[in-house]
C-alpha cells in the first residue's frame, strides 16, 4: 500500500469549464438555496426541541467542514479538533462568566486563542509528514482535557461550566432555541462561504496540491509548511468559533463533550460524508447530530450498530455517502450519453 | 519513606507500566509497518486479553491457561477482523485504513462490552505471593511477571523478525511491498500476520495488566493513546524504539504522577512527550521521515 494522502475533488471545485454537464448551479446559488431552505426549520419544526437540534446540527456543519478543509483537502490527519472547539467554548464561557465579558466579544477572542495555540502546535509539528501532527494534536487535546477537569476553579472540573450567559442585543437575549437559530445559521453559513472561497482561492489551489505531493508542491514554488500552517491555523479558528456558539448556546460545557474521543469521531464524520468533497460535512454533520437520538432506543446495540455502519459505508464506498449518488449519476449518464 | 528508596519503588513500577505500553506500541508498530496506517484497534485487543482470560479463568480457575488461550483467542481475532475489514477494501491508502480501524475499533468495544459485560473484572496475581520486599523496597510479584514476561516476548519476537522466513518476509514487505512481491513473498498475507502479531502482542499485555488494574471494556482508547503515544516517542516502526519509548512512556507518569501532582499526571505525561518529539520528531530511534517521490 503507497503511503499517499487522500485526494477527492468535488467535480464543481475544479475550474468552471470542467463542470460536469449535471451541475448547472455554481455551488455558491446551491449553498443560498440549502440554507433558505434550513431558515424554515424554526417555523415548521413541531417543537423547540427540533430546533435545537438544528442549532448543534449547524454547529457541527462548522466543525466538520473545517476539518475537512484541512483533513479531507489538505490530507492532513488532526485528533484534536475537538480540543480547539473546547478550548473555543472554554475560552469563551470562562471570559464571561468569570470576566463579565460579552458573548460577543468572547466569539472572536475564543477564535484567536485557538488559532493561535495552533499556530504554537503548528509550527514544530507540521514541518514533518505523515502521522507526527496526529500525535501532536492528540497529545495536545489529551492535555486541554485534564485541564478542562483539573482546574476546576476556572472551568468547574468535571462538573462543567455553569452559568454560562447567552449572546444578547441589550436586554434581548438569545436564550430560546428558535432565537439563537438565526445566529447559528448566519454563522454556519459565513463559515461555508469562506470555506468555499478558501477552496478557489491560491492558496486553496496550494494546499490541494501539497495534499497530493509535497514535494512536486515545493518544486512549483508552494512554500508546503506555510501553506499546511496557515490552513491549520484558520481551521483551528473556525473549531473555536463553533465552541464559542456552542457555550452560549448551551449555556454550559463539559469536558467529556472535547474528549479524544470527539475528536476521533469528528474526522470519522469527515470520512462519512465524503473526505474532500464541499458537500460532504454536511451530511456528516447530519449524522453526527441524528445518529444519537436516533439510536437512543438500542441502548446498548447503538455503538455496535454506528460501528457496523460506519465499516460497511467505507468498505462499499470508500469516497463516503456523498460519494454514493455521484457515482449513480455517473454511471447514469455515461449509459445515456 | 525514604527518597533513594521511594525513587526505585517508582522505577519498577514505571518499567512495569512501560512494558505494557511497550507491548502496546510494537503492536502499532507491525501494523505501521505493514500498512502504513494508525491502527486504533490495538487497544481493544488488550481489553479483550483481559477480560476474555477473566472469564476463562472463572471457568478453568488455572490462571496460565486462561491468559493462554485468550491470548490465541484474541490473536484469532485480530486475524479475522484483518479478513472481514482490511482485506476486502478495494484501494486500499493510509487514511482509508486508518479510519477502518477506527470503525473497527468502536464495533469491537461495544461488541466486548455487549459479550463480556459493562463490569470491570480481575483475577489473582500470577504468583501466591503478592509482593516481596527486598532492600527496603516493596515491589508487586506482578509487575516482575510483567517486566519478565514483555522481555521474553521482546526476545521471540528479535528472532523472528531476525531470523524466521516469515519474520524476514514480514520485514521485506514493510520495506518494499513491490519487491517484495518479485521474490514471491505473499505481501497480503503479510498484513493479516501483522495483525495476528499485534493482536497478541495486545492481548498479551491485557492478560498480564489486568491483575493490578482490573479489566473494562471501556479502557480500550486510553490503552491504545499510551500505545500509540510510545511508539511515537520511540521512532514509529522501530522495535526496539517501541521499548524505549513504552518504558520512557511508563517512567514519566510514574514519577511525573509523584513528584508533580497525580490529578496532572496524563497532561504531565503528554506535553513531556510532545516536547520531545519536537526537539527530536523521529522519536529516539527512529530514522529521519524517507521521502519517496
Amino acid at each position: 500500500m503507497s503511503v499517499m494522502p487522500l485526494k477527492t475533488t468535488s467535480p464543481a471545485l475544479r475550474s468552471p469549464a470542467a463542470a460536469a454537464p449535471a451541475q448547472r448551479l455554481s455551488d455558491h446559488a446551491r449553498l443560498l438555496i440549502v440554507w433558505l431552505v434550513l431558515l424554515a426549520v424554526p417555523f415548521v419544526s413541531p417543537n423547540s426541541y427540533v430546533v435545537s437540534l438544528a442549532n448543534l446540527m449547524l454547529i457541527n456543519v462548522i466543525l466538520i467542514a473545517s476539518l475537512n478543509l484541512l483533513m479531507g483537502y489538505g490530507g492532513q490527519i488532526s485528533l484534536g479538533h475537538a480540543a480547539f472547539y473546547g478550548l473555543g467554548a472554554y475560552v469563551s464561557g470562562v471570559l464571561g462568566v468569570k470576566l463579565g465579558w460579552s458573548p460577543w466579544i468572547g466569539l472572536p477572542v475564543a477564535a484567536l486563542v485557538t488559532g493561535l495555540s495552533a499556530l504554537i502546535i503548528g509550527i514544530p509539528a507540521l514541518r514533518l509528514r505523515g502521522l507526527y501532527l496526529s500525535m501532536a494534536t492528540l497529545g495536545w487535546n489529551a492535555i486541554l482535557v485534564v485541564m478542562f477537569n483539573r482546574l476546576i476553579d476556572l472551568t468547574g472540573g468535571p462538573n462543567g461550566l455553569l452559568g454560562v450567559k447567552p449572546f444578547a442585543f441589550g436586554t434581548f437575549a438569545l436564550d430560546t432555541d428558535a432565537r439563537q437559530f438565526p445566529l447559528v445559521w448566519l454563522v454556519s453559513l459565513l463559515v461555508m462561504v469562506a470555506i468555499l472561497h478558501l477552496l478557489r482561492s491560491r492558496i486553496g489551489r496550494a494546499l490541494r496540491a501539497v495534499a497530493t505531493n509535497e514535494l512536486g508542491a515545493d518544486a512549483v514554488g508552494i512554500n508546503s509548511f506555510r501553506t499546511k500552517l496557515l490552513f491549520f491555523v484558520l481551521t483551528a479558528g473556525m473549531a473555536g468559533i463553533a465552541g464559542s456558539l456552542y457555550v452560549h448556546i448551551n449555556q454550559y460545557a463539559s469536558p467529556e463533550t472535547f474528549s479524544v474521543s470527539s475528536s476521533i469521531l469528528l474526522v470519522v464524520m469527515v470520512a462519512l460524508g465524503g473526505s474532500g468533497t464541499y458537500w460532504g460535512p454536511i451530511v456528516g454533520a447530519l449524522i453526527y447530530t441524528a445518529v444519537p437520538q436516533l439510536l437512543l432506543d438500542y441502548e446498548d446495540a447503538e455503538l455496535m450498530l454506528f460501528g457496523l455502519g460506519m465499516l460497511l459505508v467505507l468498505i462499499l464506498s470508500p469516497s463516503g455517502l456523498t460519494g454514493v449518488p455521484g457515482a449513480l449519476i455517473k454511471r447514469f449518464s455515461g449509459r445515456a450519453s | 519513606m525514604q527518597t533513594g528508596s521511594a525513587a526505585l519503588q517508582l522505577l519498577v513500577a514505571g518499567i512495569g507500566t512501560g512494558s505494557i505500553y511497550a507491548l502496546i506500541a510494537l503492536g502499532f508498530n507491525v501494523v505501521f509497518k505493514s500498512t502504513g496506517a494508525m491502527n486504533f484497534a490495538q487497544g481493544e485487543w488488550v481489553v479483550m486479553g483481559g477480560m476474555i482470560s477473566a472469564l476463562l479463568f472463572a471457568s478453568f480457575s488455572n490462571i496460565g491457561i486462561a491468559c493462554v488461550a485468550a491470548v490465541l483467542i484474541v490473536m484469532m481475532v485480530g486475524i479475522l477482523s484483518e479478513r472481514l475489514v482490511i482485506w476486502p477494501l478495494r484501494r486500499p491508502n493510509t487514511l482509508l485504513i486508518t479510519l477502518v480501524s477506527i470503525g473497527l475499533a468502536i464495533f469491537t468495544r461495544s461488541l466486548v462490552m455487549m459479550i463480556l459485560g459493562k463490569k470491570p473484572v480481575g483475577y489473582p496475581a500470577f504468583s501466591q505471593t503478592a509482593t516481596l520486599t527486598v532492600g527496603g523496597i516493596t515491589i508487586q510479584t506482578q509487575t516482575l511477571w510483567i517486566i519478565g514476561l514483555t522481555l521474553a516476548f521482546l526476545v521471540i519476537m528479535h528472532f523472528f523478525f531476525e531470523r524466521s522466513i516469515i519474520g524476514k518476509a514480514l520485514r521485506a514487505a514493510a520495506a518494499d511491498r513491490d519487491a517484495a512481491a518479485i521474490v514471491g513473498v505473499k505481501v497480503e498475507t503479510t498484513v493479516m500476520l501483522s495483525f495476528a502479531i499485534a493482536a497478541f502482542a495486545g492481548a498479551l499485555a491485557g492478560a498480564i495488566i489486568t491483575p493490578l488494574t482490573l479489566s473494562s471494556y471501556d479502557q480500550g482508547a486510553m490503552f491504545g493513546f499510551k500505545g500509540f503515544s510510545a511508539a511515537m516517542l520511540g521512532g514509529v516502526g522501530s522495535l526496539p524504539g517501541a521499548v524505549i519509548g513504552g518504558l520512557a512512556l511508563g517512567l514519566l507518569e510514574a514519577f511525573g504522577s509523584f513528584y508533580i501532582s497525580s490529578d496532572f499526571k496524563d497532561a504531565i505525561a503528554f506535553a513531556v512527550l510532545l516536547l520531545i518529539l519536537f526537539v527530536r520528531p523521529s522519536g529516539f530511534l527512529g530514522r529521519a521521515d524517507v521521502v519517496k517521490v
